[in-house]
C-alpha cells in the first residue's frame, strides 16, 4: 500500500535531495575547516568573554 | 586606553524573570488541570473555557511563549549586555518589548479560553495577535541589534550567534505560517489548505521547537554554564560547528511529523534523513556543555545550580536522541498519535527548558539583588522534587504509549481487531493519573523556588543599574594571529543576521517549494466537494472546541487503522480544508471517516453525555452546544472568504447560503425528532452533527479504484 508519489511528475524532482545533501556537506566542511584552523589565541580570547566581566557583587 | 563607565540595565531583566516565574506557574497549573481532566472528565465542571480542548492550547502556549519566552528574554537581556559590555540599546524599547509581550500573553490566553483559535497547533493565536507578535519581535530585534552595534567587545561570543539565529528564524517561521484571511476581529482561516497547510504548519511547529525552545536556550547555556562553573566552555571550536550545523539542519526536519500521512513520500524521507543528521550537532552541543563542568564535578554534588544544569543538558541529550529515533518510519508507526509524543516533549520542556531556567534564576537573582540565595538547602530540595516530577511524568506516559499502540495493532486469529478503542483508553487511564502526580511534584518544586527567591529578594537590595567599565571599541580591530575569511562574519552582526537568514531560508525553500509548485498537481478527487454552509459552521465549532487536540483526521495506511477507521486518507480529500485538521494525538479515535458511521441521534446523545454512548469515555460533555445558536449573520462572509482562498463556490452563492443552511439544519432536526430528540434547528449541535456526518464521505461516492494490496509493514 504505497502513496502515489504525485511529486514524481515534476521534472527533475530528484535534484532536490541531492542539492540539499551537497549544500549541507559543503557547508559543514567549510564550518569545520574554519573552526579548526582558527587562531588559538583568538579562540581562547573569545571563549573567555563571558568570564571577563567583573561581577563585583557576585558571590 | 581610557575606560568608559556605563551601567547594565537589570530592571528589564528582573521584570522578565518575574514574568517567567509567574507565567510558568500559571501555564503549568493549566497543564496539571488538563492532565487531571483526562482522569476525571467532569473536572471542567460544565464550564466551556476550561474544557480540555481549550485548556490544552492555553497550557502549551503559556509554557512555550510565556514561561520559556520570558525565560529567553530574561537570559538574553542579562547576558547580551555583559557579552557586549554595553547597556541595552534603548530603555524605551526594552519597556515596549516587556509590556507588549505580556499583553500578547494575557490577551492570547483570554481569547484561547473563549475559543478563538486558528486551529493550528502551537500557532493557535488569532490574526491580531500574530501581527502584535511580529511587531514586538521587531522591537526585540532592534533592541538586540542596537546593543550589538554599540558593543565594546570586538568579537561576538557564540551565545550571541544563537540569539541572532533565533531571532531571524522565528521571524521567518512566524510570518510564513501565519498567512491567514480574517473573517472577523478574532477569526481567520489559514491561507493554505490540506497537505500544504500541514507541511507549512509542521515546518513551523518543528522549528518553533528548534528556534524557540532550543537555539535561544543553547545560547543561554553557552553563557550561564561557563559563568556558574567559572571556566570557559570546553571547546569553543565545537560551539561554532554546533551553531552552523544546527541551524542549517533543523529547518529541514519538519516533515517527520507527517510520516505515513498523505504528505508526499519524498518530503517524508527528507524529514527523516535530516532528523538523523541532527543527532551530531545536538550531541556535540550537549557534550560541550557537560564537558565544561570537567574538573568541577566535586561542586556538582553541593551546588544545586550545577545540578540543574547537568540534568538540563542530559535531558537535552535524551530528547535530541529520541527525536531522530521517532522520525524513523518504523518507530513513528508505533509512537505517532500516542502519549509517546507527549512524554518526549516533556523531557525537553521539563528537563531542558525548565531546569536550565531554574538554574539561571538561582544564579542570577541573588546577583542582581547583591545578596546570597536565601536557602541552598531548599534549592537542592527543589532539584530532587523536580527530578522526581520528571520521572513520574514521563515513565507512565511511555508505558501508556507502548501499551496503547500495541493494543491498537492487535488482531485476533480470526483477523478481527482484538480491542475496541475504548478498551485501549481505559487501560491507560491509571497511567494518566500517575502522570498528574509527576506534574504535581514538578509544580511543588517550582513553588518552593518562587518562595526561596522571594525571600532572597527581600533580604537583598536591587541593583537597577549595575556599574561597569570597559574600553571603547577600537576603530581598528586588532586580530590575534592571522586574519581569516570567517573573521569577516565573526565580528559583524549584520552579516551574521543575513547569513543566518540565508542558511535557514535555503532549507525552508527547498523543502516547501515543490509542494507549492504543484498546487495543480494534487490529484483532485472529483467527488470531493466544498463544505456546505452548515458544515462550515460545524467545522468552526470543531475548531473552537479544540477537537483536534484529541482526535486526528488522518488514517495511515496500516492494516489496523484501515480496519478500525476505514479507507486510508488521500491528499486530494483535504483540498478545501482551511486549516487542515490532521491532529497529532489520538486520545480519542480518528474521525477522518466518522461521517455516516453513526446516526445523528448517536452524535446528539454522545455530545450531551459521552458515556451514554461510549461507557468509560473520558471525553467531556458539551451541553452548551445545545443552547448556543449558529451565527447565521456570518455565513455569507464565510463563503466569500473561502472563495477568496480558492474554494470553488459559485458566484453569488453567498446569497443563497443561508437558505441552504436552514434547509440542511431542518433536515437534521427532523431526523433527530424521529428518534424522539426534539431540538431547534438553529442550535450549534446541529451544525456540528452536519460537519461530523460529512467527514470522509465524499470519497465513498467516487468510482471504485483498483483494490489495494495489504501494507507490507503492518
Amino acid at each position: 500500500m504505497k502513496f502515489i508519489n504525485y511529486l514524481g511528475s515534476i521534472a527533475g524532482i530528484s535534484i532536490y535531495p541531492m542539492a540539499s545533501l551537497l549544500l549541507f556537506t559543503t557547508f559543514f566542511v567549510a564550518a569545520s575547516l574554519w573552526a579548526f584552523k582558527a587562531d588559538k589565541k583568538m579562540v581562547d580570547h573569545i571563549s573567555r568573554i563571558p568570564l571577563d566581566n567583573d561581577d563585583t557583587n557576585a558571590q | 586606553m581610557s575606560l568608559e563607565k556605563f551601567y547594565y540595565d537589570n530592571r528589564t531583566v528582573k521584570w522578565f524573570a518575574y514574568a517567567c516565574m509567574f507565567w510558568g506557574l500559571i501555564g503549568m497549573l493549566a497543564g496539571l488541570w488538563a492532565a487531571l481532566e483526562l482522569v476525571i472528565p467532569g473536572l471542567n465542571m460544565g464550564f466551556a473555557p476550561i474544557t480540555f480542548g481549550r485548556l490544552r492550547p492555553v497550557h502549551t502556549n503559556a509554557v512555550i511563549f510565556a514561561f520559556v519566552g520570558n525565560g529567553i528574554f530574561m537570559g538574553v537581556y542579562y547576558s547580551l549586555q555583559r557579552l557586549c559590555k554595553a547597556r541595552m540599546f534603548s530603555d524605551l524599547l526594552s519597556k515596549v518589548h516587556f509590556w507588549g509581550w505580556q499583553a500578547i500573553i494575557a490577551g492570547g490566553a483570554l481569547t484561547l479560553f473563549l475559543g478563538y483559535t486558528t486551529g493550528k497547533e502551537y500557532a493557535e493565536l488569532e490574526w491580531p495577535f500574530d501581527i502584535a507578535i511580529t511587531l514586538i519581535w521587531v522591537v526585540f530585534g532592534a533592541n538586540m541589534l542596537g546593543t550589538i552595534l554599540r558593543r565594546r567587545e570586538s568579537h561576538l561570543y557564540v551565545a550571541i550567534w544563537f540569539y541572532i539565529g533565533t531571532w531571524v528564524a522565528i521571524a521567518m517561521l512566524h510570518i510564513i505560517n501565519s498567512f491567514e484571511f480574517p473573517l472577523s476581529l478574532f477569526k481567520s482561516y489559514s491561507w493554505y489548505a490540506g497537505v500544504q497547510d500541514a507541511l507549512v504548519q509542521w515546518w513551523y511547529g518543528h522549528n518553533a521547537v528548534a528556534f524557540f525552545l532550543t537555539t535561544p536556550y543553547l545560547g543561554l547555556m553557552y553563557y550561564f554554564v561557563p559563568k556558574a562553573t567559572n571556566r570557559p566552555v570546553y571547546s569553543y571550536r565545537w560551539s561554532i560547528i554546533h551553531f552552523w550545523s544546527l541551524i542549517f539542519i533543523y529547518i529541514w526536519a519538519g516533515p517527520h511529523h507527517l510520516l505515513y500521512t498523505a504528505l508526499p513520500e519524498w518530503a517524508q524521507s527528507l524529514g527523516t534523513a535530516f532528523s538523523i543528521m541532527l543527532i551530531a550537532p545536538s550531541w556535540g552541543g550537549m557534550l560541550n556543555g557537560l564537558l565544561t563542568l570537567r574538573g568541577a564535578w566535586d561542586r556538582v554534588r553541593e551546588d544545586a545550580i550545577l545540578k540543574f544544569f547537568v540534568v538540563a543538558l542530559t535531558c537535552y541529550g535524551m530528547a535530541t536522541f529520541e527525536g531522530p529515533m521517532l522520525s524513523l518510519k518504523n518507530v513513528n508507526a508505533i509512537s505517532h498519535y500516542t502519549d509517546w509524543t507527549i512524554a518526549h516533549v516533556h523531557v525537553g520542556a521539563l528537563g531542558w527548558n525548565g531546569f536550565l531556567t531554574f538554574g539561571i534564576l538561582y544564579w542570577m537573582i541573588p546577583r542582581i539583588f547583591g545578596t546570597q540565595l536565601f536557602s541552598r538547602k531548599w534549592a537542592n530540595t527543589h532539584f530532587w522534587i523536580g527530578t522526581l516530577g520528571i520521572i513520574f511524568y514521563v515513565i507512565p506516559l511511555y508505558w501508556a504509549a507502548f501499551t496503547q499502540s500495541m493494543m491498537w495493532k492487535q488482531f485476533t486469529e480470526e483477523g478481527q481487531l482484538k480491542y475496541q478503542f475504548m478498551e485501549t483508553v481505559t487501560t491507560i487511564v491509571p497511567m494518566y493519573a500517575l502522570r498528574a502526580v509527576g506534574g504535581m511534584l514538578y509544580i511543588s518544586g517550582l513553588i518552593l523556588m518562587i518562595v526561596n527567591l522571594t525571600k532572597t529578594i527581600r533580604k537583598g537590595a536591587f541593583i537597577a543599574n549595575e556599574a561597569a567599565e570597559a574600553p571603547a571599541l577600537p576603530k581598528e580591530i586588532v586580530t590575534h594571529g592571522k586574519a581569516h575569511w570567517h573573521n569577516w562574519i565573526e565580528r559583524r552582526p549584520i552579516q551574521l543576521v543575513v547569513f543566518s537568514l540565508v542558511v535557514v531560508a535555503i532549507g525552508g525553500l527547498l523543502e516547501m517549494m515543490p509542494t507549492f509548485l504543484i498546487r495543480s498537481n494534487i490529484p483532485t478527487i472529483s467527488s470531493v466537494k466544498p463544505y456546505t454552509p452548515l458544515e462550515l459552521h460545524g467545522r468552526d465549532i470543531y475548531l473552537r472546541e479544540g477537537c483536534y487536540n484529541c482526535h486526528s483526521q488522518m488514517i495511515r495506511p496500516f492494516r489496523d487503522e484501515v480496519a478500525r477507521y476505514g479507507e486510508y486518507s488521500k491528499a486530494g480529500e483535504f483540498v478545501y480544508d482551511h486549516p487542515f485538521q490532521w491532529g497529532s494525538k489520538r486520545t480519542g479515535p480518528d474521525l477522518a471517516r466518522i461521517g455516516g458511521k453513526y446516526p445523528d441521534s448517536w452524535h446528539f446523545n454522545h455530545m450531551l453525555d459521552p458515556t451514554s454512548m461510549s461507557p468509560g469515555s473520558i471525553m467531556p460533555a458539551y451541553p452548551w452546544l445545545f443552547e448556543e445558536r449558529v451565527d447565521k449573520s456570518k455565513t455569507p462572509a464565510m463563503i466569500n472568504v473561502m472563495r477568496k482562498l480558492g474554494v470553488p463556490y459559485a458566484a453569488g452563492y453567498e446569497q443563497q447560503a443561508i437558505a441552504d443552511l436552514e434547509k440542511q439544519a431542518q433536515g437534521i432536526a427532523a431526523s433527530l425528532q424521529k428518534d424522539k430528540l426534539p431540538i431547534k434547528a438553529d442550535r450549534e449541535i446541529i451544525a456540528l452533527i452536519a460537519y461530523l456526518q460529512r467527514m470522509g464521505k465524499d470519497i465513498k461516492s467516487a468510482p471504485k479504484p483498483a483494490p489495494v494490496a495489504n501494507n507490507a509493514e503492518f
